[in-house]
């Protein structure tokens, strides 16, 4: 054998326990935490038994696939749904030329997406339906792979994301009497349309209100802090009256339809809640960031640009995500102002005397929908934080 | 400008009956001095005495109320261009280093040449690493500021105000937050800088660096220059009592 050097590297002792060490430790070490998992356990199975045998054996979910078209666009034409494909379609390209381009994150959720359509293809729907379905995950699965690798194109593509926001506007109103009449978007497509624009338009809004709130000019501070506190004092629902009552009244030559007033009405909304989460950030940043910055020649643009925003962004991102999965799970008040978002069918399918007393089952649906999407972003904000190395430098 | 008529008398700062309040608080009474091209002045006093927001008045980190200062010939007024100006010319190292976290060792110090002088990314890394290269640290380029020790931030620090290619370098108790055995290092650093010909302020309490390199001490007290003096004067020969009592107390460490 070899001589050994005297330093020799010692590994650290492994740390992985048994299944029955584990359960010893954590569930039964004192008598009083052994009674609490007994009581739990008891619990427990009277309630996943009431819940398990409701859900195979007396839940009636014909009514989800029968009214699965409703719920996903509400009443928008069945003759032109291809423009809602289109739109998937734009996403499905961007999305696999990101996740070819940056991997991670996209990556996974453009796998995900891919997984989601597969099994939907599987499912027995009409035909066509299929077809879009396996399209886009071509889409997603050809784009992937004419991105990977290609780092210059990354500029594009960020620009091409936010191009796509007009876009897929114009491709699912389409001009005119030959368009879909906003008034006929509903299900998940209107819920996801509200929910994208307050989030893209409220997160700029509230940076510039929070910088806006800091500033030296007293009436620039003045401005942005009534908005806040007013917009803050006031419940969203009664926000989104107004802008559905007040908008028509102080823009009599507009013609606003009623989902761009609610958009308004949400953005204005949350973009308060937003810039004072931004300021939180804002307020966590030291003198000597500003002073390094200005030291080093930097103007006050170029600072807040470079130093402060993305130092006080990064450590607020879980109140941000918070504000936003709000918003999402907010935007189900329009039901209430009468349009047919996600929640707006799940009422009018429940008041459908065919599908009478099944509020347990549509709503159920509706809550899982609503979860996806909320743990989606939650995730996603994880792994950024992760990814950003917040906490560590 | 008749500073150009003598070569020994050329100076690069010229400050005349400085004042500054902190709301009523007299920090700065009528500070009036010049600084000489390619001179190495350390500026020492007790705490409170107002030396460190004499320095930070240099750059406008500090507004001051009252009297002139002058910085190559541009005085620093509330014009905004001026204050630029001046501040690309003039460097600063601070006690608590502050590079920005959210940035590598080497974006820290590229930052400012991309932005403020607009060289090209590629041209401002050769600047930067050759830097790195000179304060002996070019293996933690790609590292984070909180990756590495605090004597080699305050390395980073000094590199990020060089690659602004400064004409006058202000340090603020640039050794003050280091623990004793990195204090040497920083030290190092500053002397070699001293040696290339550059003109820097050094707020101090290393007595040691200040005999060894500075051309000239200045002696604060109480928002005034006590006293002013080459170090052989000043630390053998001091003229007032206070700067008695303060070499003899700080001498004994």
């Amino acid at each position: 054998m070899e001589e050994q050097e005297l330093t020799q590297e010692i590994k650290p002792p492994a740390n992985t326990k048994g299944l029955g060490r584990w359960l010893k430790d954590n569930l039964f070490n004192t008598w009083y935490n052994t009674l609490l998992t007994c009581l739990a356990l008891v619990f427990l199975f009277f309630a996943l038994k009431g819940f398990l045998t409701w859900a195979f054996t007396e839940a009636e979910w014909d009514v989800i696939p029968a009214n699965f078209r409703l719920f996903m666009v509400g009443s928008y034409p069945q003759e032109q749904i291809w423009r809602v494909w289109n739109a998937i379609y734009i996403l499905s390209v961007l999305m696999g030329l990101s996740a070819g381009l940056w991997g991670g994150l996209v990556l996974r959720f453009a796998v995900a997406l891919s997984g989601v359509w597969f099994i939907s293809a599987l499912l027995p729907v009409e035909l066509s339906t299929r077809g879009w379905c396996l399209g886009a995950i071509a889409m997603i699965a050809v784009s992937f792979f004419l991105g990977r690798g290609r780092t210059s194109l990354r500029p594009w593509i960020l620009g091409g994301w936010i191009l796509s926001f007009p876009v897929i506007m114009v491709v699912l109103r389409g001009f005119g009497e030959n368009g879909v009449l906003t008034s006929n978007w509903g299900g998940l497509l209107l819920t996801l349309i509200l929910a994208v624009v307050g989030i893209v338009v409220s997160f700029p809004l509230g940076v510039f209100l929070a910088l806006c709130r800091q500033s030296n000019l007293p009436a620039i501070r003045w401005v942005s802090t009534t908005y806040i506190e007013t917009v803050r004092g006031v419940p969203l629902i009664t926000i989104l009256f107004m802008g559905n009552v007040l908008i028509p009244i102080f823009m009599p030559g507009l013609d606003i339809n009623q989902v761009l007033r609610m958009m308004i009405g949400i953005t204005f909304f949350s973009g308060a809640y937003m810039a004072e989460n931004v300021r939180g950030g804002l307020q966590g940043i030291p003198r000597g960031q500003h002073e390094a910055a200005q030291a080093v020649g930097l103007n006050y643009v170029q600072t807040t640009l470079f130093i402060v925003l993305p130092q006080a962004l990064r450590s607020v991102i879980p109140a941000i995500v918070g504000q936003f999965i709000a918003l999402f799970k907010d935007t189900s008040l329009v039901s209430i102002i009468g349009l047919i978002d996600l929640l707006g069918v799940a009422k009018s399918v429940i008041a459908n005397p065919d599908w009478l007393g099944l509020q347990a089952e549509v709503y159920l649906f509706a809550a899982v929908i609503y979860f996806v999407f909320c743990y989606a972003m939650s995730y996603a904000s994880q792994d950024i934080e992760t990814d950003l190395g917040v906490g560590k430098h | 400008m008749a500073a150009q008529e003598n070569a020994l008398n050329d100076p690069i700062i010229m400050c005349e009956d400085l004042h500054k309040w902190f709301d009523d608080f007299h920090v700065l009474k009528g500070i009036t001095t010049s600084f000489q091209k390619g001179e190495r002045a350390v500026i020492c006093g007790p705490s409170g005495s107002g030396k460190s927001t004499f320095i930070r008045t240099l750059n406008r980190l500090e507004e001051h109320q009252r009297g002139t200062i002058i910085v190559d010939g541009v005085e620093l007024t509330d014009d905004l261009r001026n204050i630029n100006l001046i501040r690309q010319e003039v460097g600063m190292v601070f006690q608590q280093f502050n590079l920005f976290p959210h940035l590598t060792n080497l974006q820290n110090i590229t930052l400012g040449p991309i932005r403020v002088r607009k060289l090209t990314k590629s041209e401002a890394e050769e600047v930067a690493l050759s830097l790195l290269e000179r304060v002996d640290i070019a293996d933690q380029a790609y590292k984070y500021p909180a990756e590495i020790s605090g004597g080699q931030q305050q390395r980073v620090a000094i590199a990020r105000a060089l690659a602004m290619e400064p004409k006058i370098m202000l340090f603020d108790e640039p050794t003050s937050a280091l623990d004793p055995e990195m204090i040497t290092e920083v030290l190092d650093v500053m002397r070699e800088l001293a040696h290339s010909g550059m003109t820097m302020l050094v707020v101090t309490h290393e007595m040691g660096f200040a005999r060894e390199v500075a051309d000239r001490i200045l002696f604060f007290d109480e928002g005034m220059i006590v006293e002013e003096a080459p170090p052989a004067d000043f630390f053998d020969n001091p003229q007032h009592e206070r700067t008695k009592l303060f070499i003899s107390q700080t001498l004994q460490h």
